[in-house]
């Protein structure tokens, strides 16, 4: 990065554009700062009064105000996890096809169709999952899932098509264009020496794959994964349509649970009780900081990955 | 120096983006002096009133508010956001008036500085998702239909609802229970009324906007129930009666408190409704659920108007008053026709004289 690129020192151009960006740095780590100064602040009648066991209670009572949000972390974790078990394999797959493999006659209209999925609002999603996606899931996914793996908690319970499982699978259709476009970018950066010393090697096209290409792009790779698990944990509108938005721990994903972001957007404008509307904004800042410590986590992960296997990206 | 010239005409267009909004969300957060100085600027013709709050009546308020705007100009912005947010925001002075379906306690209106009154009743009703059968053919009694809610009944085939059904077929199907995910006077009134008839309700659960539902679901705003209900099979919910016409939507005959089973009809709620002694209800605080007569709908409820005693705005407020005085005078036919039970001119009178009481601006009352 160059700082000062020949302009005269002083030039009044320059120092606007100084001024603009500090300011604009300046601006974001401001506001990041006060949306957790103030999230702590309204939340703390509540944390004042549930103090950890907000964090490790089910309970969430509007009539006895007693709330915790184990319900929704859990339900928010199980709904992320199940998103990225698919989404991600499923992206990597299509980002190799489209970049290795396929005919860029191919490629281009596909990677646009990806790249359009991306562009759906999450409303859509929504609609699509409660009226379309949902009564298909209740009809055959979930009969045919109880009836081979009925014997495990997780896909025990009657079909409704309407829980956990559901917005997971939703979910993993929403950040498949995410990963997908930033993997296959990362695939199309691994430089085709590299590739062509592997082939010369005498490797196969998938030992290429798995031990040069990914290996080289791992870093931009886990970058892409942690993009899409960001969006995945925060996505609130598709979500709340299909999750069935209830404050239950079950161990069935058939289930209807609900998120820490449905719970919020079912609940904020209603919540009139002031103990109410400050467990919500606890729950709030206990997103905030699961998405601060996933951040953190993929940072350190990359970290000690580049250091690893000294990858190029 | 491309992607700087880029980036400084991004950042141009972002401030001047954020400086054009500015105005406008201002005004809609309806603060009093911006408020003021736009229906300075508007003639009385084209007054606009903010109302929010229950999602209960806003069928009927929409209607009402666009049969009103046709004969004076007048335009009626409500937001249906739940009788909680109503509440709330009425508190917070962002509307002129705020609606509920679940009654504020005297002590809590007199705290506030509110004044509440009734503008129309209505009924909620069970609605079901079970193939081959249609409205009225499902007779639910009082100890059925909380042992469904509690959880403790999860089969339509079960003893209890067949004893209540004979001949009819019910499916060895889960009941799925569908509730209101968000908080909700309907849900007040409901569960007020799950509390009346089951002591098992009253002490596990209790009755509020929202609860902590032993089993089931939870759709938002009676649209989401309604839509659930209508995708689960086995499903069953409690919504607006409405909302249940709307959505061609299956609904149940239930046992009331005198033993009998009765449809949901606009016959039933005014059975319920006459029960009301609305001149010994301080603050006019009334539950119409679970009331006597073999004709009464058992979850019947009002929806309340919450105003300020004192106005800033004396315009806006004698408006609002003009509005609700319409309703009752000329809102009667257009409430029956969307099956919602309008307040006896005798209850009107009751709250045109509680306006003359207690809605003043600078001392002065806003109606005569």
């Amino acid at each position: 990065m160059k700082r000062n690129n020949g302009a005269a020192p002083g030039s009044p151009g320059d120092a606007i554009y100084i001024a603009l960006t500090r300011g604009a740095v300046a601006l974001m780590v401001l506001l990041g700062v006060g949306i957790v100064l103030s999230l702590t602040l309204n939340a703390w009648p509540s944390i004042r009064e549930t103090g950890a066991r907000f964090l490790v209670s089910a309970a969430w009572n509007p009539v006895t105000h007693d709330y915790g949000a184990l319900s929704s972390i859990s339900g928010t974790i199980a709904s992320t996890l199940i998103a990225m078990v698919i989404a991600v394999p499923l992206s990597l797959v299509i980002a190799f096809f489209l970049v290795e493999l396929a005919h860029p006659l191919v490629a281009r209209p596909v990677s646009y169709a990806v790249e359009l999925l991306a562009a759906i609002p999450s409303i859509i999603y929504g609609m699509w999952g409660l009226f379309v996606f949902a009564p298909f899931m209740a009809d055959h996914v979930q009969p045919a899932l109880g009836q081979i793996l009925g014997f495990l908690p997780l896909f025990s319970g009657p079909p409704m098509g309407i829980g956990v499982l559901t917005s997971g699978i939703i979910l993993s259709l929403m950040v498949l264009p995410f990963i997908t476009a930033v993997m296959r970018d990362v695939f199309s950066m691994v430089p085709g020496v590299v590739k062509e010393a592997a082939f010369g090697m005498g490797s196969t096209t998938l030992e290429t794959a798995w031990k040069v290409t990914v290996q080289y792009g791992f870093s931009g790779l886990v970058g892409a994964v942690f993009l899409g698990l960001g969006r995945a944990v925060g996505e609130t509108m598709a979500v709340t349509f299909v999750i069935g938005n209830a404050h239950r721990l079950s161990p069935s994903l058939f289930a209807p649970g609900n998120t820490i972001a449905s719970t919020l957007a079912n609940e904020f404008t209603e919540a009139s009780e002031p103990l109410y509307l400050s467990a919500l904004i606890e729950l709030g800042l206990v997103l905030f900081v699961m998405t601060l410590i996933i951040q953190v986590l993929a940072q350190l992960w990359i970290d000690r990955a580049r250091k690893k296997a000294g990858g190029g990206l | 120096m491309k992607p700087i010239h880029a980036l400084s005409a991004l950042l141009v267009i972002v401030l001047v983006a954020c400086g054009n909004q500015t105005p406008p969300k201002a005004d809609r957060s309806g603060s009093p002096s911006e408020s003021a100085a736009a229906a300075d600027r508007q003639s009385s013709a084209t007054m606009t009133l903010n109302g929010a709050g229950a999602t209960f009546p806003f069928p009927i308020y929409s209607k009402w508010a666009h049969m009103y705007n046709q004969s004076t100009g007048t335009r009626l912005n409500y937001q249906s956001i739940g009788s909680g947010g109503g509440i709330a925001q009425i508190k917070a002075r962002t509307v002129d008036f705020g609606a509920s379906d679940a009654p504020l306690e005297k002590a809590e209106l007199d705290e506030a500085g509110l004044v509440q009154f009734p503008l129309v009743m209505g009924g909620v009703v069970l609605v079901v998702n079970l193939e081959g059968i249609s409205s009225g053919q499902v007779k639910l009694s009082r100890g059925v239909l909380a042992d469904i809610f509690l959880g403790k009944i999860k089969k339509w085939n079960h003893a209890a609802i067949k004893k209540d059904n004979p001949g009819l077929a019910l499916p060895d199907g889960d009941i799925s229970v569908v509730h209101r995910a968000d908080g909700s006077g309907t849900t007040w009134i409901f569960t007020n009324y799950l509390a009346r008839i089951s002591e098992e309700w009253k002490t596990s659960v209790g009755s509020d906007k929202a609860v902590e539902w032993p089993t089931g679901m939870g759709g938002k705003g009676n649209e989401g129930v309604a839509a659930y209900v209508q995708r689960i099979r086995g499903a069953i919910g409690y919504v607006e009666f409405a909302y249940a016409l709307q959505n061609n939507m299956t609904h149940v005959q239930l046992e009331n408190a005198d033993g009998t089973f009765v449809s949901p009809t606009i016959e039933t709620f005014q059975a319920a409704a006459a029960n009301a002694d609305w001149a010994n209800a301080p603050g006019f605080y009334m539950v119409l659920t679970n009331q006597p007569g073999a004709a009464s709908w058992p979850i019947t409820g009002a929806s309340f108007i919450l105003m300020y005693r004192e106005q800033n705005r004396a315009d806006t407020a004698k408006e609002a008053l003009k509005f609700f005085d319409w309703c009752f005078t000329n809102g009667a036919a257009a409430a029956e026709e969307l099956h919602y039970v309008p307040m006896p001119e005798a209850v009107a009178n009751q709250v045109r004289a509680l306006w003359k009481e207690s809605i003043r601006s600078g001392g002065n009352p806003l109606w005569n």
